[in-house]
């Protein structure tokens, strides 16, 4: 009936704690092993190409990075409460699609699209998180399908609202020139321009970083993500903070549509599959755990960051680009190795 | 401190008399049944918990422990029978409800999340804010101020609470889990086999926090499979065997044999020895057992042969 099993190592356990040094602290930090990876890389294309390190070639690395950036902030937060959406590629294009085929359907103002676009973007991941909720059914196959539907929406729609693959273009409306100041101009900054998207991306990053850190919600996201049911029972509600993040998801799909849009004028009804993985790529580069209730939002934006350079710096080293999918892979595979360390490390003593 | 006061005034309301146990009991069951699809889980329980006594419940794997204090917190509802808080007729819809009206569990798996920092963790659901509207944000250093001052007073010196929680020992994370309940104004504190995973030593450290807590005027429940655990601490002791309620005692009309040998069910030892004589068991396990079913034939009275 007795426990007979000793244990008597609770004797001293603040002499356990001050063994640990500052700089086993930051090592101990989600992001660190991406921000590690992010100035090995630097250093690297630096050293290998003279123009990787041009104020110009730097903006269209951020320019890059911000396109992956902006939807890997809501995906990082979403991976922190333990999910993941493999609709937000398509769900990007989708906004896009309703901004302007409702704009060019009804001939209204643009910014009547753009409001409609956040609507729908919002109502996508609530579905999305409404479903995983009610059915118990793991993200994956939720999204999964909702990545298949939306697939098959953006080509059924547009074709059957427009005519065409791609949506008409809607750039002499009225609204589209304010709707493209906010969404998709650039900035000049000693000479260079710098795309908006960079600073929606930052803004987005900082948002992210301190409702994480700083609020109640963010104390519920790393707390779904880290164990739901402990979360549920100690009152914290699980289902709203996990729906919440999935609109969170869309929200952000909605800024970058809009940018797409914006930038481009028309958007192909096709694009945007296989987007997905490159947000889930950076959110888990920069250190979020597959699992959940482990990561940050900047981890997340250096992960994009490393992607960026990855992607251009090929370009500007003069290299066939066929090699930047194996980069990409292999920066994956030792990001992920170093995250499991840090979390084993965590969990046992 | 908010959040503690207004949680004993939500308490405070309806209660007569704080300090003597009557007319109302702090937390009362009566008939209290649940069953999930056709399989009864519990039926007719009946069980009293007041202010600065501590209510044992004893009894062993699949009796219904973990099923009763999941009606008790909030995680699942009861389907027949009465839960009554302060006198008060309730069904709990979440753990929020009976968190609400004072309940707190500390549960076998602790209810923590292993990688989140120990501060983060004590406030969890409960967080401290200062701010308005949509700039409220957590007042993060009196959150861990309060997280290490509570803890010490539990006598675990930490001086980290940014640690994950999961770097604790098993008797630690018990005693955060103990604090955390007793800091937000817990009335009622459910302890779900808070000594089955720990030492000999460390089970004492959470006996004596227990009593602690009782001390403090909390109705303490606490689940057990252990009487050597319970006897010690308890006030009432509510036996369960397979979702029925097989006794319900005073700590004066009981002893700690008599309860061991009610636990033990005197005619399965009986069986058992049998059984590991015809498997030809060791003979010292065989005779061990054998006496074991002696001193239960001699404490209730009865034989078993």
């Amino acid at each position: 009936m007795t426990v007979t099993q000793t244990k008597t190592e609770s004797a001293a356990p603040d002499e356990r704690v001050a063994k640990r040094s500052p700089f086993q602290k930051l090592l101990g930090r989600p992001e660190v092993g991406a921000l590690v990876g992010a100035i090995v890389l630097f250093i690297f294309f630096a050293l290998v190409s003279p123009t990787f390190t041009q104020p110009g070639a730097l903006a269209t690395i951020m320019y890059g990075s911000s396109t992956i950036g902006i939807m890997a902030v809501g995906v990082s937060l979403l991976m922190i409460g333990g999910e993941f959406d493999l609709s937000t590629g398509v769900a990007v294009i989708t906004s896009a699609l309703t901004a302007s085929l409702f704009s060019w359907y009804f001939t209204t103002n643009v910014w009547v699209g753009v409001g409609l676009a956040l609507v729908v973007s919002l109502s996508i991941g609530f579905i999305n998180g409404w479903i995983l909720i009610k059915t118990k059914l793991p993200s994956f196959i939720v999204t999964l399908a909702t990545f298949l539907m939306l697939t098959g929406l953006n080509l059924g729609l547009t074709r059957l609202i427009g005519g065409s693959v791609s949506s008409p273009s809607i750039s002499n409306m009225e609204g589209f020139d304010s709707a493209r100041a906010v969404f998709a101009s650039s900035v000049t900054i000693g000479g260079v321009d710098v795309k908006i998207t960079v600073f929606i991306w930052f803004a987005l990053v900082a948002v992210a970083t301190w409702v994480l850190m700083r609020t109640r919600v963010g104390n519920w996201i790393f707390a779904v993500g880290g164990d739901a049911n402990a979360a549920r029972a100690v009152g914290v509600p699980v289902k709203a903070t996990k729906i919440g993040l999935f609109m969170a998801v869309g929200f952000c799909a909605w800024i970058l549509g809009m940018h797409n849009l914006f930038a481009f004028d028309t958007v192909q009804s096709g694009e945007g599959v296989g987007n997905e993985f490159l947000y889930i790529i950076a959110a888990v580069i920069g250190g979020c755990l597959l699992t959940g209730g482990y990561g940050s939002a900047i981890g997340g934006a250096i992960g994009a960051f490393i992607f960026g350079m990855a992607n251009k710096g090929i370009v500007y080293a003069q290299w066939n680009p066929d090699w930047f999918k194996f980069f990409l892979g292999l920066m994956l595979l030792l990001a992920t190795i170093v995250n499991l360390i840090v979390k084993r490390r965590a969990e046992l003593k | 401190m908010n959040a503690k006061e207004i949680d004993q005034q939500t308490l405070l309301q309806n209660e007569k008399d704080p300090l003597t146990h009557t007319p109302v009991h702090l937390l009362s069951l009566d008939g209290v049944a649940k069953h999930y699809g056709n399989i009864i889980a519990l039926s007719d329980v009946t069980m009293a918990v007041d202010n600065g006594r501590v209510t044992c419940v004893l009894g062993d794997n699949g009796a219904g422990k973990s099923t009763l204090i999941k009606i008790i917190a909030g995680l699942h509802q009861h389907d027949a029978g009465i839960l009554k808080v302060m006198g008060e007729d309730r069904k709990f819809a979440s753990p929020r409800d009976a968190l609400d009206v004072g309940i707190a569990t500390v549960y076998q798996d602790l209810a923590v999340v292993p990688l989140m920092p120990i501060w983060r963790n004590f406030f969890l659901g409960s967080e401290l804010t200062s701010g308005f509207g949509p700039f409220k944000s957590m007042d993060v250093e009196k959150m861990k101020d309060i997280t290490l001052k509570e803890l010490a007073a539990m006598g675990i010196d930490l001086r980290d609470v940014e640690q994950p929680i999961g770097q604790l020992s098993g008797g630690e994370r018990q005693c955060v889990a103990i604090a955390r309940a007793v800091y937000f104004g817990a009335k009622v504190l459910i302890l779900d086999e808070p000594t089955a995973a720990l030492g000999v030593k460390q089970s004492g450290v959470v006996l004596r926090y227990i009593l602690q807590a009782r001390d403090r005027g909390l109705g303490v429940i606490f689940i057990t499979h252990n009487p050597h655990h319970a006897f010690p601490v308890g006030d009432r002791f509510l036996l369960l065997k397979r979702g029925k309620s097989i006794g319900y005692y005073d700590k004066k009309d009981i002893t700690l044999d008599e309860l061991t040998a009610q636990m033990a069910g005197g005619a399965e030892l009986a069986e058992l020895a049998h059984e590991l004589e015809q498997l030809g068991g060791h003979g010292d396990i065989v005779k061990e057992v054998q006496g074991e079913v002696a001193d239960v034939s001699q404490t209730t009275g009865k034989t078993y042969e």
